[in-house]
């Protein structure tokens, strides 16, 4: 499966959010999906460690977490990239080029939906109707929603992300994790 | 005898808030739509452009943030009403537009009628939106408030009449409210059009002590804004309807099932159950009577499966949101196993309104058997998009072509997608179907939620159907080996068709399929999926053959049977446009300096068909993917 290595300090946050979690939920089934959505909300993703842990603490199998996790759209497994875009394929969106706004970040990013560029710079995933339906082609870019965005467009939503990390001076390094 | 009824004490609140609001009419105010909607095309802008203004000039205005007013088209939009004026409203705001506005009219006394969009109020000098056709059949019954009032102010919402059914139904016998929804015959909106006040009765009848009442604003369908907007512009009227409901069959607790894809709305309710806590009207002893019943908000984490009534109450047992087998129904049996009551968004809003005129009033509006108003959200290629709510029994051509203004750009219609992927595709020849629950059923299509998709020449049919099924093969929760197996198989198929890989025994065996899958499936996500290509291939076979025989999509979308060409004589030779807008330097200028495109580097992105000024038109899409005799190319 597709997996990103875990950064440094990253597995100590992640033991910290999901305790904080868990520390102030009832412990019953019924929380499990607000429990993930809570730890999603501090990391931005959940880590298998994160869903472990959650599996733990409610007492609940590790499988069912899991499975949760994986049915539900609004889980991610993978972590969010810097620059998240969410491209919009609802039907409105669909009809006027969706897909091919679509491809154009995947090509531009050099990611497939649903994954994280290795530096973690950039996430893509798709999303099926965000409600503006009337500025189709929607995209979702870093939680702002931006209509009518046709491939001209996603050249400059690029460019907007390329010169704000060229302001910083450089990135620091990335850290070797574990595969897991 | 208690001197404080619930109506007294209403009417102080009410009072209150209504003189609160009259002393902001006293100065200017700007309102501007942040819904969801406007805030994607700009609203926050827009707001902050005219504070800045304001405080600028120094003037004794004040910017408000309501919801949305349905014109979605004119986005960002925004009301000034200004003592001595007639409300107007502006759209297509920007920058300039705001400043011009705040220099001429919140400074000066120039209400720029040239860029005003229609007054709220009938006056001498300026249309109101009912002059429009849009206005003329639309009928807003639960929109009504929507963009008009604040939605973080519950005073906003009292001033207006807001609880005053509560008020009255509480001075009642519960079995008041459920007597006046059954004589309303108001029908679910969620989709099915089951009758709200038999579920509401086959609850009440049931002993149990613990009662649930959920409003569903999973809202899955894409393409479906409605319940989005009414939650974001005007929170209270469904949450005053979840109380009378409560009130009628005896629940204490109640919760809102959004889908986490709706922050904006998430928020709003919230906010708008905490003031109507704070003002008694929710929670302990309501309006000081011994009724109590309060309310949660619950994210649903996003699986069209969930809007399902089972699924969604799984969902909330932390469960996976897979549905079940029905009876026992949820009016007996639901949430934590106890008698539920599950409605839409709109059947909630609609119950204040019929409490406050009586169930004659309310059938007096739609038609017989589906009294009442239809909510759309009307999208795709039509002129005047938005939210609409006409009458039950306004025909799909009066919806289309009078209140959206028809089709932009002189294309031709080809049809219209109505009710999701549980929905269909209606043809030309269907546009005189009156919209209520049965006769779009006869059609082929369903009501669904109310998401209206209209479509023009240059749409595939087959894409379409194929896009649906994609949707609904990836939303399948597996359950039924019919739904499971069969969405997909019957999703290879069309995209065979698309890619020009079908044949005439596949279509047969989609049409097998089809049957069984409808037939075999547990829940209606599996019963309707088929809905889709059912409808397709019975008004538009056509479009099926030309993929199939004659490797031809006649709309130019389906990549496979299309390619991109440079007309060699429409060309300039020295714009380099295209060359610059191919992500994949597939152009490439000739010897004689026309471009070509390589078609072996061609992602058939459309990049250079919109970046090819519209001087030259140079660019042209052909089906079947064969390019024209080199002779062609030599033409000057
Ligand atoms: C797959 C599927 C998805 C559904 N999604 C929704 C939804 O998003 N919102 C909704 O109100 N009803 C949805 N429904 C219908 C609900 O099951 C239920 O009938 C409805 O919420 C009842 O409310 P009403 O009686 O007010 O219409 C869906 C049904 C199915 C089969
Ligand atoms: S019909 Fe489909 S979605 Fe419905 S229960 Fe069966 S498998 Fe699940
Ligand atoms: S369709 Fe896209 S890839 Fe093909 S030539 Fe035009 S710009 Fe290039
Ligand atoms: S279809 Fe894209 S926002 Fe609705």
């Amino acid at each position: 499966m597709y997996s990103l290595q875990l950064l440094e300090g990253e597995r100590e946050q992640i033991l910290a959010s999901v305790q904080e979690v868990i520390s102030k939920s009832s412990k019953n089934r019924e929380d499990l999906i607000p429990v993930l959505q809570k730890v999603q909300a501090k990391l931005g993703y959940l880590p298998a460690l994160a869903m472990e842990k959650i599996s733990e603490g409610l007492n609940i199998p590790a499988a069912d977490v899991y499975g949760l996790a994986t049915f539900y759209n609004q889980f991610r497994l993978n972590p969010p990239g810097k620059h998240q875009v969410k491209v919009c394929l609802g039907t409105a969106c669909y009809m006027v080029g969706g897909d091919i706004t679509l491809e154009s970040f995947e090509r531009r990013m050099k990611i497939k939906e649903g994954e994280t560029s290795a530096d973690r710079l950039y996430s893509l995933e798709r999303v099926a109707c965000v409600g503006c339906c009337t500025l189709a082609p929607v995209v979702v870019v870093n939680e702002e929603v931006e209509g009518k965005v046709t491939p001209t467009r996603v050249d400059g939503i690029m460019l907007t992300f390329e010169e704000s990390d060229k302001e910083k001076v450089s990135e620091p390094e990335m850290q070797k994790g574990e595969e897991h | 005898m208690n001197s404080m009824n619930p109506l007294d004490i209403y009417q102080r609140m009410a009072d209150e808030a209504k003189s609160r609001e009259e002393a902001k009419t006293e100065k200017t105010r700007i309102l501007v739509g942040t819904a969801t909607c406007g805030v994607a095309a700009g609203a926050l802008k827009v707001r902050d452009e005219f504070v800045k203004g304001i405080e600028k000039k120094g003037l004794d205005a004040e910017v408000i943030e309501v919801g949305c007013m349905g014109h979605c088209y004119a986005e960002p939009m925004a009301v000034i009403a200004k003592p001595g004026f007639p409300p107007m409203c502006y759209g297509k705001l920007d920058d300039g537009l705001v400043n011009r506005l705040v220099e001429d009219y919140l400074a000066g006394d120039d209400p720029c009628y040239e860029y005003a969009l229609a007054a709220l109020e009938r006056n001498d000098v300026f249309p109101t939106f009912e002059d429009f056709p849009r206005g003329v059949h639309e009928e807003k019954l639960i929109l009504g408030q929507c963009g008009y009032i604040d939605a973080g102010d519950i005073n906003s919402f009292l001033a207006r009449d807001g609880y005053s059914a509560l008020a009255k139904a509480l001075e009642d016998e519960p079995l008041a409210v459920l007597n006046e929804v059954k004589a309303a015959n108001l029908r679910g909106r969620g989709g099915a059009g089951f009758p709200a006040g038999d579920k509401w009765e086959a609850c009440l009848s049931s002993s149990e002590n613990e009662k649930y009442v959920i409003c569903n604003a999973d809202e899955g369908d894409p393409g479906a804004f409605m319940d989005r907007s009414i939650l974001e512009s005007d929170p209270h009227l469904v949450i005053e309807g979840m109380v009378l409901c409560a009130y009628a069959i005896g629940a204490q607790k109640g919760y809102l099932y959004i889908r986490a894809e709706y922050p904006r709305a998430v928020r709003h309710v919230q906010q708008a159950i905490d003031q109507a806590r704070q003002m008694g009207l929710l929670g302990n002893a309501i309006l000081g009577t011994k009724f109590n019943f309060d309310l949660e908000v619950f994210q649903g984490s996003g699986a069209f499966v969930c809007g399902e009534a089972t699924a969604l109450v799984n969902s909330m047992e932390g469960k996976m949101g897979l549905p079940e087998s029905r009876p026992p129904r949820l009016a007996q049996k639901g949430y934590r196993g106890k008698p539920t009551i599950l409605n839409n968004v709109k059947t909630f809003a609609y119950v204040p309104l019929i409490i406050r005129n009586g169930a004659d009033w309310f059938k007096s509006i739609g038609t017989p058997d589906s009294p009442g108003t239809a909510v759309f959200s009307l999208v795709g290629k039509v002129v005047n998009t938005g939210l609409v709510e006409v009458p039950m029994g306004t025909t799909l051509r009066q919806l289309i072509y009078e209140v959206g203004d028809g089709l932009p750009n002189a294309k031709e219609f080809k049809a219209v997608q109505i009710g999701g992927p549980s929905g269909g595709c209606l043809p030309e020849s269907a546009l005189d179907v009156p919209i209520d629950f049965d006769s779009l059923h006869d059609a082929g299509a369903i009501m669904g939620s109310g998401g209206l998709v209209v479509m023009d020449q240059d749409d595939c049919m087959v894409a379409v159907a194929r896009y649906f099924l994609e949707f609904t093969q990836h939303e399948s929760c597996g359950k039924c080996t019919f739904c499971r197996l069969g969405t997909k198989h019957m999703l290879d198929i069309l995209t065979d068709i698309t890619d020009g890989k079908g044949t005439m025994e596949s279509l047969t065996l989609l049409e097998e399929l089809a049957e069984d899958v409808r037939d075999g499936s547990l829940c209606n996500l599996g019963r309707t999926a088929p809905n889709p290509v059912l409808t397709t291939l019975k008004y538009f076979r056509d479009e099926y053959r030309a993929h199939i025989e004659e490797g031809r999509c006649p709309a130019l979308v389906c990549r496979d049977l299309i390619l991109y060409y440079i007309k060699p004589p429409k060309c300039s030779k020295l714009c380099n446009v295209c060359v610059g807008s191919c992500p994949t330097e597939a152009i490439f200028t000739r010897e004689d300096g026309l471009k070509e495109i390589d078609q072996e580097k061609c992602v058939k992105c459309d990049n250079c068909l919109k970046a090819c000024p519209p001087e030259y038109n140079a660019i042209v899409k052909l089906s079947p993917p064969v390019l024209p005799k080199e002779k062609e190319g030599a033409v000057k």
